[in-house]
């Protein structure tokens, strides 16, 4: 693992914010280490916080890996990344109200119109209209990757419906119960006031047309959806309804959801189903999910949507390499973390590199997540790339390729006792009347050996991520 | 509340409760398989799967009546939707929607049914009867009292509470009606030694027995029973008990909403009508007769409330 920053050491001593863990982790007794692990794997699974598989047999609730060896910023780290994180969110914003009103950069010639309008994520049921407080994307969140003690970049955006908070707050709730020694000893950063900042936010876009202290609700696929458990802990601990499209429905210009004391009228709805499941009058006719006129209302100012239908076409990965020239065109900033360097298969020039260079490179999908769909260069055979390289060479748009990143590593908890693993990190930015980062995120740890995919569907598990108070 | 949370609760009330009455009906059927009678051991069984609503589907499956294929039926049968495994993964299941509106004692009570549930699966032919019932009636009971001890007494308590009522009161008709139909075709054998016999069966399979001698004392004789299990609110399991505990819960919901519904008046129509009722009249209509009619007026019943509350069209 030489050759990657790993964030406890500096050469052979240990960097300040790792100073007490250190000590932590060289006082702690194999067997310790292996009944806490059962023990904070039990409290999940009693808890019932797991992601739900069904179809494949087998138990139907997974348990996400979960690792105790916390991740640590420093304060003045993290103001850094902070400041970042707003900036970007600012800008996606910004450029979302843009492309759906005069597209002033399209215009202006910083970015190519068909990559714009012709984006399969590009809603023309949106265009002119301008959501409350001018937001389209409420929450978030940006992945992180550290190559080095000052070098961040940003990996990709989630505009639409960025997962995984649940775990952010359960892996602090599972620490401080677990160790709540580590939290005398260090100061750490609370996180838990998450729920309420995104209640605040979801509040602050009620639409015009609402008149009183306005009545938020999630918006989830249902119980057999793999988030269900985010879903209703978001919405416990919001003190808002979990609803589903069936409980929704649309009368005189509102949105009403069916309640055991009949209708009450909904005004901001946090969805957590794609835009084309939202309303099928307006986009796929056979979905079951959303609500009849749903779009209509939205339009008409009776309902707002979070994240607003149409906020897909900014977190697109090609959109993403022109994300820093957002943040020049809309603000007159520098961007504060950059991009990762990325080539656009879609230009001749880059097509060329990326061929003659994919055992180095990491190539994805335009549209693909979740891990799916790329090509880790230098950890592939021979026939694989060669079967990519066809696959590019048929669609070169639908392709874009990065540098495999010296990902950081922190230490982690493996059968043999405590080894580097790579992590990444997504904060979630909530945007709203206010732009705002509660002091943490998710820490993903790619649990194999050398592997550099973060992602919970490919070995991927998390960690609690601290703040240290300055 | 949303009408479907309220509708979610109500189910995991009434799918505990179909799984005690499954196993309940698997104990009388059992015990009474050991008394000689006049057809021998088959056709109590059969009445068996006529009381569980499930006689169609069973014999489509499996024919004729065994009593290795009943039990397997009503306890592990996911193709009956009223065994014992259907109705507790039914309940998980909708406990796992409104994870939320439970408290985890009620949540960690229906999670473990299930997951015991599964391991049981795992080595089915290996189980006795007795030990299943005993389980099933134990994790029903571990619900219960987790609900009863730990939950907010709010609207979701009531509709909970409207939940098991309303289907207990379903499965006591039905188990008497299972002793019914046994001797239906053999009037002679009424207030003989034998009918005696099997009614107390039935009070065995209710856990009833010695609740009912404490209450009558003296000879067990058929219009005790019925009194009891019919018309006596000292019995947990009586209708009049489980109507008068919807009408009680029904009132509640209407006083935590300022609303009444046609539910309130449905449900005091129904316990005035049993409160005016006397064991004789009842065996004058026939006992079966009466039993079928009071399954009819509980599932209307439960479709008034459905339309008052659960549907959300209103």
């Amino acid at each position: 693992m030489s050759g990657y920053f790993n964030e406890m050491y500096d050469g052979k001593s240990v960097r300040s914010p790792y100073a007490r863990l250190s000590d932590w982790m060289a006082s702690m007794p194999a067997d310790r280490r292996l009944e806490k692990q059962a023990e904070a794997e039990a409290l999940f699974r009693r808890i019932g916080i797991t992601f739900a598989v069904y179809g494949e047999g087998g138990d139907p609730d997974r348990l996400i890996p979960f690792d105790m060896f916390p991740r640590v910023f420093t304060g003045s780290e993290w103001a850094k990344l902070e400041r970042g994180i707003k900036q970007r969110a600012r800008a996606l914003n910004a450029f979302l109200v843009d492309v759906y009103g005069r597209a002033e950069i399209v215009r202006a010639g910083r970015i190519p119109a068909n990559l714009v309008f012709q984006n399969e994520a590009y809603e023309r049921a949106v265009c002119g209209f301008v959501p409350p407080k001018g937001v389209y994307s409420h929450i978030v969140g940006v992945d992180i990757v550290r190559t080095g003690p000052t070098d961040f970049h940003v990996l990709e955006d989630n505009c639409r419906t960025p997962s995984g908070v649940s775990y952010m707050l359960e892996s602090r709730e599972m620490m401080m119960r677990m160790f709540p020694e580590l939290f005398r000893e260090n100061r750490i950063e609370p996180v838990d006031r998450y729920p309420e900042v995104l209640r605040r936010t979801l509040a602050s876009v009620a639409p015009a047309k609402c008149d009183r202290e306005p009545t938020v609700v999630i918006l989830t696929p249902g119980h057999f959806n793999s988030a269900y458990y985010e879903h209703s802990f978001l919405a416990d601990l919001m003190g808002v309804e979990l609803v589903e499209g069936a409980d929704l429905f649309v009368e005189g210009g509102f949105v009403w959801m069916r309640t055991t004391e009949g209708p009450k009228r909904v005004d901001v709805i946090y969805r957590r189903i794609d835009d084309a499941f939202i309303d099928p009058l307006c986009f796929r006719p056979d979905s079951m999910l959303g609500v009849p006129g749903l779009m209509d209302v939205y339009r008409s100012g009776g309902v707002t949507i979070c994240s607003a239908p149409g906020a897909g076409v900014a977190d697109d990965k090609a959109i993403y390499t022109y994300v820093p020239e957002m943040v020049r065109f809309y603000l007159g900033e520098e961007p504060i973390i950059p991009n990762v360097q990325t080539w656009k298969c879609a230009e001749a020039d880059d097509l060329g590199h990326v061929l003659a260079n994919l055992k180095d490179l990491v190539v994805k999908e335009v549209h693909g997540s979740g891990g799916y769909g790329m090509l880790v260069g230098p950890k592939s055979t021979k026939a694989q790339i060669e079967e990519f390289r066809e696959l590019i060479k048929a669609d070169p748009s639908n392709y874009i390729a990065q540098p495999t990143l010296a990902l950081s590593t922190t230490p982690t908890f493996v059968e043999e006792g405590i080894a580097p693993r790579h992590v990444d990190l997504r904060p979630y930015c909530l945007v709203g009347e206010r732009v705002e980062l509660v002091p943490g995120g998710l820490t993903r740890v790619a649990l194999r050996e050398g592997s550099l995919v973060v992602n919970s569907s490919q070995g991927g598990g998390v960690k609690d991520t601290w703040v240290l108070a300055e | 509340m949303l009408s479907r949370t309220a509708d979610n609760l109500y189910w995991i009330a009434r799918y505990m409760e179909r799984a005690e009455t499954a196993a309940r009906l698997l104990e009388v059927g059992a015990r009474i398989a050991l008394l000689p009678s006049a057809q021998g051991y088959r056709n109590d069984w059969d009445s068996l799967l006529h009381a569980s609503g499930g006689a169609t589907g069973y014999a489509e499956k499996y024919g004729p009546a065994e009593q290795k294929n009943i039990e397997s039926w009503l306890f592990f049968d996911r193709d009956n939707p009223n065994s014992v495994a259907s109705c507790i993964t039914a309940a998980r299941e909708n406990g796992r929607i409104v994870r939320t509106a439970l408290t985890s004692q009620v949540w960690d009570a229906l999670n473990t049914a299930f997951q015991e549930l599964r391991a049981l699966e795992a080595r089915r032919g290996a189980c006795e009867l007795s030990k299943l019932t005993d389980w099933t009636m134990k994790q029903t009971a571990m619900a219960r009292g987790a609900i009863d001890a730990t939950l907010l007494r709010n609207d979701g308590y009531n509709f909970l509470n409207i939940g098991y009522y309303l289907e207990r009161g379903d499965s006591t008709a039905r188990l008497m009606d299972v002793k019914y139909y046994v001797l239906l075709p053999q009037v002679d054998f009424v207030g003989s030694g034998l009918d005696n016999d099997q009614w107390s069966m039935l009070l065995r399979g209710m856990g009833a027995q010695r609740a009912f001698h404490w209450a009558y004392g003296g000879d067990v004789t058929a219009l005790k029973i019925a009194h009891f299990l019919i018309l006596n609110r000292q019995c947990p399991r009586a209708l009049i008990t489980c109507v008068a505990g919807m009408e009680n819960h029904l009132g509640r919901l209407s006083k935590y909403y300022g609303k009444e519904t046609p539910a309130q008046a449905a449900v005091q129509k129904l316990l005035a009508e049993l409160e005016s009722q006397t064991p004789e009249a009842i065996f004058d209509e026939g006992l079966h007769e009466f039993l079928i009619r009071f399954v009819g007026q509980s599932a209307a019943l439960g479709a008034v409330i459905r339309d008052s509350y659960l549907s959300g069209d209103m």
